[in-house]
This record gives C-alpha cells, sequence and structure tokens, in this order.
C-alpha cells in the first residue's frame, strides 16, 4: 500500500520479482486483492487525505496479516516530517510488524525483511 | 466402494494431489521460461493449508448464502466429474451410457460458480470479471461440442468406456486427421476453461485485481484454489481419455499415461507462457470465428470417414 509515496520504494518492491532477486523462490507472490493477501507492504507517508482510505484499505487484509514498513517514509516520515499534509507516522494508524530503512532500501533489504516478518508468525 | 472412489481415489485426495503438482510444475516451468527459480514443490499445498487459517469475510450487502455457496458448487462438480473419469479409465465396465455428456456438463459448473462468485460479492470489479467470464463460456463452448460431434460421429456412442475400447481397437482417436483437428481445437478450449493465458479474462490480474473472486478470503477461497488444481488435473485426462487411447494401470500403461499428461500440461504451460492476453472481444471472436471454422472442418472430415 502506498499512501502518498514518490513511488522509488515501489519500483524496489518491483525489483524483487524480476529474475534477478526472485521473490517466488521463497513461495512469495503478488496477488490481485488486498482479500487474498498476508503481508502488506507499506511505502510512503500517510497524508490527509489518504487516511481514510489507508485504514480501509488495511481493515480488508484478513487475519493474521503483517505489516512491513518500507523506506524510511514509511518509518519515521524522514524529510516530510514537518510537512502541512503530514498526519502522524505509520505505526501510530496501523500495527507495524518489520521496519526496513532506506531511500530506496535495496531489494535484498525488502526480502530479508519480508521473511523477518513471517519468521514472528512461527 | 463408491465413497473410497469419491474420497480417495480417483477422487478428492488422489486428484487433489496431482493437481497441486500439476499447479506447482506450472508455475516452475514459468518461473524457468522468465529466467527465474520458481517455488519450491510444496508451495501450492502451504499456499491452501495457510488459506484456512484465514479468517472469512462475507460482504454486506451482497447474498450470503450464495457467496459462501459457490466455492461448494465448483469443488464438488470437479470432483464427481474427476471420479467419474478416474473410474471409467480404471474399470471400463463400471460407467454408465451418458457420462461423457455428465462429465461435460460438470466441467462447465466450475465457470457458472466463478460467475455467481463475482455477482454476489457486490463489488464493480468482480461483476466486471463476472460477465467477460459469462462471454467467454459462451464464446468456447461452441467449438468445443463441435469437437466433441467429431468424436461422436466416430465411437458412435456416449459412453467413456466405449471411447477407450474404440481406441484400444480401432486405434487412437487423436491420430486421425479429423481427431487431430479436434484434439487442436479442444486444447485451446481446455486452456481458456482453466482459465490460463490467453483466455485469463476473468481472473486478469493487472486490469481486474483478481476479478470474481475478489472478496474471497480464507476457506471459500482455498476451495476455489482447490478446485482450480483439480482442474489442472481432470481436464488433461479427459483429453487423453477422448483423443490419447485413456490410461490403463499395470506397468507400461501407468508411465505412457504419466508422460502423456505431462506433454498435455507442458503444452498448456507453454501456451500460456508466450501468448498476450487476449481482450473479450478478441477472444470470442477468435472462438467463434477461426476456432468454429476449424471445428466445422474437423466435423465434416470425421462425416466423410477421414
Amino acid at each position: 500500500m502506498g499512501a502518498s509515496a514518490c513511488n522509488n520504494c515501489d519500483i524496489e518492491i518491483l525489483d524483487c520479482l524480476t529474475p534477478k532477486h526472485d521473490v517466488e523462490r521463497f513461495g512469495i507472490t503478488l496477488v490481485g486483492s488486498p482479500r487474498h493477501a498476508d503481508v502488506i507492504l507499506v511505502a510512503g507517508i500517510v497524508n490527509r487525505q489518504s487516511l481514510e482510505r489507508f485504514k480501509r484499505a488495511y481493515d480488508q487484509v484478513p487475519n493474521p496479516k503483517l505489516v512491513v514498513a518500507v523506506g524510511v517514509c514509511a518509518c519515521t516520515g524522514d524529510l516530510f516530517r514537518d510537512s502541512y499534509n503530514y498526519v502522524s507516522p505509520v505505526d501510530e494508524i496501523i500495527p507495524v510488524d518489520v521496519y526496513v530503512p532506506g531511500c530506496p532500501p535495496k531489494p535484498e533489504a525488502i526480502i530479508a525483511g519480508i521473511i523477518k516478518a513471517a519468521e514472528k508468525i512461527k | 466402494m463408491n465413497l473410497f472412489y469419491l474420497l480417495v481415489a480417483p477422487g478428492f485426495l488422489w486428484s487433489l494431489t496431482i493437481g497441486l503438482l500439476a499447479s506447482w510444475y506450472d508455475r516452475k516451468i514459468t518461473a524457468r521460461l522468465q529466467w527465474r527459480q520458481g517455488p519450491p514443490i510444496f508451495q501450492p499445498l502451504t499456499d491452501l493449508i495457510k488459506l484456512f487459517g484465514k479468517e472469512v469475510y462475507v460482504p454486506d450487502g451482497g447474498l450470503r448464502w450464495l457467496f459462501l455457496l459457490a466455492p461448494l458448487l465448483a469443488f464438488s462438480a470437479v470432483l464427481i466429474s474427476s471420479t467419474i473419469l478416474g473410474v471409467s479409465n480404471l474399470d471400463i465396465s463400471e460407467g454408465f451410457i451418458g457420462d461423457l455428456i455428465v462429465v461435460v456438463y460438470l466441467l462447465t459448473v466450475p465457470s457458472l460458480a466463478l460467475i455467481l462468485a463475482g455477482s454476489a460479492s457486490r463489488n464493480p470489479l468482480a461483476a466486471l470479471g463476472a460477465s467477460r467470464e459469462m462471454k467467454l463460456i459462451l464464446a468456447y463452448e461452441l467449438p468445443f461440442l463441435l469437437a466433441l460431434f467429431t468424436l461422436l460421429v466416430k465411437v458412435r456412442s456416449v459412453m467413456l468406456g466405449d471411447f477407450i475400447s474404440y481406441q484400444a481397437t480401432v486405434g487412437w482417436l487423436g491420430f486421425s486427421f479429423s481427431g487431430l483437428i479436434a484434439f487442436i481445437v479442444v486444447l485451446l478450449v481446455f486452456q481458456a476453461k482453466i482459465g490460463l493465458v490467453p483466455f485469463d479474462l476473468a481472473e486478469a490480474e493487472q486490469e481486474l485485481m483478481a476479478g470474481p473472486l475478489l472478496e474471497y478470503s480464507g476457506a471459500p477461497l482455498a476451495l476455489f484454489r482447490a478446485a482450480k488444481a483439480m482442474l489442472y488435473y481432470v481436464l488433461p485426462l479427459l483429453l487423453i481419455t477422448l483423443f490419447w487411447g485413456g490410461g490403463q494401470i499395470g506397468w507400461p500403461g501407468a508411465l505412457a499415461l504419466i508422460i502423456k499428461y505431462v506433454i498435455i500440461l507442458t503444452l498448456m504451460v507453454l501456451v500460456k507462457n508466450t501468448a498476450p492476453r487476449l481482450r473479450i472481444d478478441q477472444a470470442v471472436r477468435f472462438f467463434w470465428g477461426p476456432w468454429t471454422l476449424l471445428a466445422l472442418l474437423g466435423l465434416i472430415l470425421a462425416l466423410l470417414g477421414y
């Protein structure tokens, strides 16, 4: 889910699906609907316009679910922290399990974050 | 004995196991063709087990009973048709007259269940997927039935066991001119039935966000996925029974059956990976245009005796 990302983290997440970092060998696939998902990757900050929709999208993912905050904007807000449109860090809106810092984080870091989150369930 | 056939083999456990292996094979070959590694062998099974542990959402405002009934319909239809097909292959005398028609009818039910699922979801994307699936069914049933008529002209019976015994005596139906044409026709029709590219419009991931199955999660979604996995087993087996001699247990027969099944599965996966997705009007035009003409050609050749 990207609330208002610059899409750089989205591009890196997309890189995880490519042959170089192939994430399907861990059994991770991209699904077409939030109702089919288990892990939510949040990229970007949550701003006032997308706050309500962001919460609604989060509620649509069935339990048990994991949230991975990808990129420093999702972790802490980074350089948009003092912006007029910035609401709060993501973990004050939804519970976050793993934080992956970086601007943008490398695909290997993202994959390591997802696997760390998956091990939390075990 | 009938309960054993239904629940263990060749019914539920057997077809689900082979279906899950087949869907792993599909994902692995797709990954290899894209220069990737692909998932480990138990991945489809773990996906299914995981789905049973997720909570089930029913969208409010939609028809609750229909939403929950649709996956049961799809699953039970594929289960019964796989049992009938497997029993006819194992022992020719245990079929009944008309069981080919029953199997063909039952195999339309999973697509119908998808339409019901999309319509009961109270979601415009799901409804769009349902309407696309409706048009797709209308499109591919026509050449499919023409191809079946081609076979019926030769075999002159509607019992699956008679197909097997005809092929044991006269020769494989797929090796005559009309049979080969009908084989090619039915191969692409089954590609559309399972929902593989180039005909996976209903579940078009990038466009429709999972289509009719959009609102499903948990156990109902697991039933739909299990039904799709079992279709991976039933449809190639039906293809083999009708065109390639059917399966026999015992040493060389079983190995030949496995090789034929893997060849057909590989053909479907290769077509899936080398073709782009068709739009719904392109798909309907394809099935009602060149594909129906091809099936008619096969029918004419069969009537002429080739």
